[in-house]
């Protein structure tokens, strides 16, 4: 059951002169000074209006995953060493060969938590990013949504690092087969903990703030 | 201190949303019951029922789960006669030997040392609570576990690394015979416990006390 608190006047913390802390909720009034550190007066932790820097801190760590997300995807994750001969398999790859090996419903997982998530993540939050910056005004609620869906999926990338993890401490017997790690898979790492951070970097309450600008600008002239 | 302590000039049901900064007045909530934010539908608060109880059993229960989890081999592989198996830190371990150093601390931190983390943690803010020390006789130090729990939920990822043994069996499963080990049993009960332990867990114990009786 879900309960909706009445609506009441749209005022937001912030103007209210109000900050609220982000580990326990309390509300504080915001000190007057512009660098006077405010300790929250429930649980001691460091409070802040929003999260400091939390755009450009956003586009740096976006720009570097989206950078890493190449080399993620070029260089190779793993090889495999048979009496075949040696293979080696990119994400790509990888997902192709569950495919053709008929486990459709697995490569279709993999593809999508190893491919499309963590690039849907750098597309939404450079998205999310340059809208906050632009002041944006539009699909407040979509946005907002938009983020939550970020946090929530970001972490199923980390699956084929796990999957990586688990055949090469499996296959090693000497002279039948050994798979071993590759560097595409330090990359791909790197693109999950980057992109994790960056939506963790990112404040959603920055998606409404200029909600409350306009209503300022009203006010002062009618 | 109690939540009325804190600031004495604000209304104590008073609290902002924290993604989109709404000021709005908590609702009372049955137990069960949750509250999303009038204007942007954000996870607010929830009164899960018996949540102390429910969360610290919950809990033990996740630490014995990861005990085994940990102990016992994940998975054996059988390749024409020979026989492998392995535990989570073997597996680690054999990632690390293989030349990929930051790779292997990703899945140490993400699969063994962030889990334990939690777990340790949670237990440590809430036994003193479950025998009599109420939440404001902690004071401030011992709210750092709960900000560290806070810090470290997000990395701890056992379910994905589940769904990954998943994967990587199916890939072999067609040049070796795969035998599931307890540790991979032990895996999947830990993260319906952690699961059901963080939806029994009301974050609101740590800064109020308890409200006794169905009064809520």
């Amino acid at each position: 059951m879900s309960h909706r608190p009445a609506g009441a006047p749209q005022l937001t913390a912030r103007e209210a002169g109000l900050m609220s802390c982000h580990v326990c909720g309390q509300l504080a009034r915001t000190p007057s000074g512009a660098h006077a550190l405010l300790r929250c007066p429930r649980c001691d932790t460091p409070m802040h209006m929003r999260k400091p820097a939390s755009v450009s801190a956003t586009w740096a760590l976006v720009l570097a995953a989206a950078i890493l997300f190449i080399p993620a995807n070029l260089l190779p994750v793993m090889t495999t060493t048979s009496l075949l001969g040696s293979q080696q398999d990119t994400i790509m790859s990888g997902v192709v060969f569950l495919w053709q090996s008929g486990s459709w419903p697995l490569a279709t997982v993999v593809f999508f938590a190893s491919i499309m998530v963590p690039l849907l993540k750098i597309l939404a939050l450079i998205h999310l990013a340059a809208s906050v910056q632009r002041r944006s005004r539009h699909r407040l609620r979509q946005r907002t949504r938009l983020f939550r869906l970020v946090e929530f999926v970001g972490r199923w990338s980390m699956l084929d690092i796990y999957v990586i993890t688990m055949l090469v401490a499996l296959v090693h017997f000497q002279g039948l087969a050994t798979i071993h790690a590759g560097p595409g898979a330090v990359a791909f790492g790197a693109v999950v903990v980057l992109t994790m951070f960056a939506s963790m970097s990112f404040d959603p309450r920055l998606i409404w703030d200029p909600l409350a600008d306009g209503r300022a600008a009203t006010a002062d002239h009618p | 201190m109690h939540a009325s302590d804190a600031s004495p000039t604000l209304p104590a049901e008073l609290i902002a949303c924290h993604e989109c900064d709404l000021l709005q007045t908590e609702p009372r909530l049955a137990p069960g019951e949750t509250a999303r934010c009038a204007r942007c539908d954000a996870f607010l608060a929830r009164n899960p029922p018996d949540s102390l109880d429910r969360t610290l059993a919950l809990t033990l229960t996740a630490a014995v789960l990861y005990v085994i989890a940990n102990v016992y081999p994940l998975v054996g592989l059988d390749m024409q006669g020979r026989f492998v198996e392995v535990t989570l830190i073997e597996a680690v371990r054999a990632l690390w030997r293989d030349g990929m150093t930051p790779v292997a601390a990703l899945v140490f931190v993400t699969a063994v040392l962030f889990p334990l983390l939690e777990l340790l943690m949670i237990l440590r803010v809430l036994l003193p609570l479950r025998f009599g020390r109420t939440a404001a006789a902690q004071g401030t130090r011992e709210n750092r576990f709960f900000r560290l729990v806070r810090a470290v939920k997000p990395w701890g990822m056992v379910e994905v690394f589940l769904l990954g043994m998943l994967v990587s069996l199916v890939k072999l499963s067609h040049l070796a015979t795969v035998i599931l080990g307890t540790a991979f049993w032990a895996t999947a009960g830990l993260i319906l416990a952690l699961t059901f332990a963080s939806r029994a867990f009301d974050t609101r114990l740590m800064w109020r006390a308890p409200e006794t009786g169905d009064a809520r």
